[in-house]
């Protein structure tokens, strides 16, 4: 199938005003003989949900959590961007838009990104207007910050817990229209498969995890919100019920996925302390703003350390390597993240790294303490210092953070066009699940901005250019294709269970997990990513062998909710390392050992990779097909990154 | 591999479960051994190492919810020796690591006990009446569009702190675990008093409060004695100031509502 990205002709700055012109309009009074569903309560989907009810159609929505206040969403901390320029400081939608393509690498596409650029001054009005407490300067205005290595402040943050505040605020919105019958919430209800008629979406299958009853539920549209796949690595920064299982399902149903091998690892976690491990925590980017990085410049040295002969704080100025800055005078520790990831890393394999497992290096803040106090730091960064002392049993006032990098984010999702509709007619894809904006590497506090203009401006309005289109008659689950899917969730639910085999769906993620990052993570070759195809596609066939679930699927079944994703974990790893090796190129967190410069920095091709590599499912054990967008650039030049 | 602490020497442990099936079955406490555990280990992962065993048994996982394991969703909800979240104040039970106790030590794990929160499974519990005294009204009823700019109204630096710490609750639940009279307050408080501190929220202030307060009643929590265990077990810190900011909103809506009758 040919992809048609829609995005709208014109110049870059029209585009989207002269969009919502020519888009259908649903007559105001026939909204509500629309049904819609949205997958997913995180910050994607709850603006989505409750800014569709508010104009008139039946929502319906869905989350496997327990209550839609709880999404991964809930965890983010260090902030939300938005092209305001409340400090004067050179700021604008052409600013942050250039900053997003630039950051990406140069593999997303104009017209969405500078989209995202303009409505997220809208964002913040919303928040504001909802009661979101956002951090404020003594004059009552709001304050911002800069991060992730912007050279603006246009990060509005609500101290550690910006992801919290915003969601509460969409939580409240939802809330409101479920209150007023607008939206009907199924909470505890996962997607396994997604219903198409005659080619278009047209409703979900659902698990109630309380009881175990499978439900089918019929729409006129269906809009997956429904999160990131960061959990194929096992470990990860994400929550622990992050998963690909509804992207999947759609997936096998006929929307492509687009840029599966986009990971990005995210520099400043707290290492992996033991084999026991469940996740990993994310130590906020802004601590790069006043910390310092640094290894032992010797092998010798940071063996000592490790064996803690001497204490870190103890090692002398001349035998430390504050390796960023050294290497990137201009932007030091405030590098990006992929940058900043693999010069760790780095670090470790060359013998340098620190921690017993030797798989850590010095997050150093005694310097901004002498300067100002640590009270000051305490101010600032607070709730985060507690944190690492809770996890690692040390005091960060005193002794270095440990930090290493660890999966963080997924740039890669569900293929969408400009009205974010993937390729099957009547299902959309919004927030961190679909792949639009991002391109090869995400700035940090850009992902809160996407999943709020997904749902709050854009979905609101080209949902309708859709359904305007769809006669407005009732839809019902009579369709055989609904009992045929409702039939397929079932049998795969009873086939988990009888396999009955010895390794538990925990032993089978971690074994994945391992793979993925060895072979598919920080740091990619040819050669591993064969050895890894492999030896998934192996591991996959054991799954189906030997996974252990016990009890049955008429009752709360933790172990057995657990299989179902780890076996759409299996596919989807295959489909990332295929992305992987397809993309003979090093850009953003895809790092191909091949392509690099004579430096060691990561070597873009423009002239054979510059497209949107788009998968196409073509049926159980058989190779996907690639369909490319070309991405085409008017308005940025294409240059090498450079952080020097 | 070792943890960060090099010295710290592997536990042994005896556990006494809440172990029920469903809602409507009974529950009773059954004894599990786990042994080796790290001290590095969170709460939740030395759970894990119980159920990895008991599925390797053959036998049924301990049911329990949690996402984050970061201390911010809200999710994980233990009563540990007799306490929400367990012996570490202000930690949630993901947070709760594993060094808090010691070799040999027996340890009761259960499930939030309230009326207004059934049992799910095991130690999992419906904590569905919180979103819907949500719904009641605690949000600001501003449709998406159409809102001013966001400095248009200047807030003072305090009070927006004030609103922010209020706004920090996470919905977990232990104050009502922590109550006599498993109440609600401390958690309905919370919201009230975001709202009620910000001008966007004045608007709705009153109706707000009096909505609220009746779906509580209505969800069956029990009536505040302002004894405080609430505020003692709350693992980010919401303050009793709090309930004391709701009490004045309601004694206040009453009066208009009255006056207005
Ligand atoms: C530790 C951490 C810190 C972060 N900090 C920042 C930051 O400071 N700034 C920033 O911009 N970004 C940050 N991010 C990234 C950002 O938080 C996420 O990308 C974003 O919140 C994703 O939102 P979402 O709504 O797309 O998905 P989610 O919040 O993950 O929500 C997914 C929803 O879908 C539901 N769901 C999923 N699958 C199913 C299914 N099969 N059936 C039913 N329901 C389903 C879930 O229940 C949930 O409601 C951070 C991420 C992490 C991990
Ligand atoms: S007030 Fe505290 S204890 Fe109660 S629900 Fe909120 S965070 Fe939990
Ligand atoms: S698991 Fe999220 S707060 Fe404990």
């Amino acid at each position: 199938m040919a992809l048609n990205s829609k995005a709208p002709e014109g110049p870059l700055a029209e585009k989207w005003d002269k969009h919502k012109f020519n888009v259908k309009l649903v007559n105001p009074a026939n909204k509500r003989k629309y049904d819609v569903i949205v997958v997913g309560t995180g910050l994607a989907g709850a603006s989505a949900a409750a800014s569709l009810a508010e104009l008139g159609y039946n929502v319906k929505a869905f989350t496997y959590h327990d209550s839609p206040r709880r999404a991964h969403s809930i965890a983010a901390q260090g902030g939300v961007n938005a092209a305001k320029n409340y400090q004067n400081d050179g700021d604008s939608v052409f600013r942050l838009f250039y900053d997003t393509i630039k950051g990406g690498d140069y593999r997303s596409r104009e017209a969405n990104v500078y989209r995202l650029a303009q409505v997220s001054v809208n964002i913040i009005d919303q928040c504001v207007a909802q009661g979101v407490p956002f951090a404020r300067e003594y004059g009552g205005l709001l304050a911002n910050r800069s991060f992730g290595g912007a050279q603006v402040s246009r990060t509005f943050y609500a101290r550690g817990q910006t992801g919290q505040q915003l969601l509460l605020g969409a939580y409240s919105a939802l809330s409101r229209q479920i209150a007023y019958g607008k939206v009907k919430m199924y909470t505890r209800s996962e997607l396994l498969d997604v219903v198409v008629v005659d080619g278009q979406a047209r409703g979900i299958v659902t698990r109630n995890l309380i009881t175990g009853e499978t439900q089918t539920h019929a729409a006129h549209a269906v809009v997956l919100a429904t999160g990131g796949y960061g959990n194929v690595f096992y470990l990860s920064t994400n929550a622990m019920y992050c998963n690909a299982t509804a992207a999947w399902r759609a997936h096998k149903k006929g929307a492509y996925f687009a840029n599966p091998c986009f990971t990005q690892i995210h520099p400043t976690c707290i290492p992996v302390s033991g084999d026991y491990q469940s996740k990993l925590t994310l130590m906020s980017e802004s601590l790069r703003n006043d910390g310092r990085v640094w290894v032992p410049k010797t092998k010798e040295m940071a063996e000592r350390v490790r064996n803690n002969e001497v204490k870190p704080q103890d090692v002398q100025e001349d035998d430390r390597d504050y390796f960023l800055e050294r290497k990137y005078p201009a932007f030091g520790n405030l590098v990006p993240r992929d940058v900043a990831s693999r010069n760790a890393k780095q670090m470790c394999d060359e013998g340098r790294g620190v921690g017993s497992t030797g798989l850590a290096v010095y997050l150093d803040f005694s310097e901004i303490i002498k300067r100002t106090s640590a009270e000051a730091v305490s101010q600032k960064y607070g709730n985060l210092f507690a944190m690492y002392e809770k996890i690692t049993d040390e005091n960060p006032y005193e002794r270095p953070m440990r930090i290493y990098p660890a999966v963080h984010y997924t740039m890669g999702g569900l293929w969408v066009d400009y009205n974010l509709q993937t390729t099957i007619p009547g299902l959309y894809a919004t927030g961190e699940c679909n792949f639009s904006d991002h391109g090869a590497n995400r700035l940090g506090a850009s992902a809160l901005m996407q999943g709020l203009a997904d749902g709050y401006f854009v979905i609101p309005s080209t949902i309708g250019d859709y359904l305007a289109a769809t006669p407005p008659k009732p839809v019902t689950t009579d369709h055989p294709a609904f009992a045929e899917a409702k039939a397929g969730v079932q049998a795969r639910v009873e086939q988990l269970l009888s396999i009955k085999g010895n390794r538990t769906p925990d032993e089978f993620h971690k074994k994945l997990g391992h793979l993925m990052w060895e072979y598919c993570g920080m740091a990619r070759n040819a050669e591993g990513l064969k050895f890894a195809k492999a030896e998934i596609a192996k591991l996959r066939k054991e799954f189906w062998q030997d996974v252990k679930v016990v009890g049955s699927g008429e009752e709360m079944n933790q172990a057995l909710e657990k299989a179902g994703r780890v076996a759409d974990f299996l596919e989807l790893g295959e489909l990332m390392v295929d992305d992987a090796l397809d993309r003979n190129e090093s850009c953003g967190g895809h790092f191909r050992e091949e392509y690099a410069t004579e430096e060691g920095e990561a070597k873009r091709d423009d002239d054979h990779y510059a497209y949107v590599a788009a998968w196409e499912y073509t049926g159980d054990n058989q190779p996907e097909r690639l369909n490319k967008e070309e991405l085409v650039f008017e308005n940025v030049k294409l240059t090498q990154r450079s952080y020097k | 591999m070792a943890g960060s602490n090099p010295n710290a020497k592997p536990m042994n442990l005896t556990l006494r479960v809440w172990r029920q099936p469903n809602h409507q079955a009974s529950g009773q406490i059954v004894e599990y051994k786990v042994n080796e555990i790290s001290p590095d280990m969170s709460f939740l992962e030395m759970l894990d190492v119980l159920n990895e065993d008991l599925l390797h048994k053959g036998q049924d996982p301990v049911a329990f919810d949690h996402d984050c394991r970061e201390g911010i969703c809200g999710s994980c909800a233990l009563f540990i020796n007799g306490r929400s979240h367990g012996p570490e104040k202000g930690t949630t039970t993901c947070q709760l690591h594993m060094r808090k106790f010691s070799d040999g030590e027996t340890i009761t794990i259960e499930p939030w006990r309230a009326n207004a929160f059934p049992v799910n499974k095991d130690l999992s519990v419906d904590r569905s009446a919180f979103d819907r005294i949500i719904q009641a009204g605690g949000y600001v009823s501003v449709n998406t569009g159409g809102t001013p700019d966001g400095n248009e109204i200047p807030i003072p630096k305090d009070i927006s702190d004030r609103a922010f710490e209020a706004a920090t609750c996470i919905g977990c639940g232990a104050c009502v675990a922590a109550c006599k009279n498993a109440s609600a307050m401390l958690f309905v408080s919370a919201k009230v008093s975001q709202l009620a501190l910000l001008p966007q929220g004045q608007v709705e202030a009153q109706t707000r409060v009096e909505n609220m307060v009746a779906r509580m009643d209505i969800e069956g929590f029990g009536a505040c004695s302002n004894i405080g265990s609430c505020a003692a077990e709350c693992p980010v810190g919401i303050s009793l100031e709090n309930i004391a900011i709701l009490n004045r909103e309601f004694l206040t809506a009453k009066v208009v509502s009255n006056n207005m009758a």
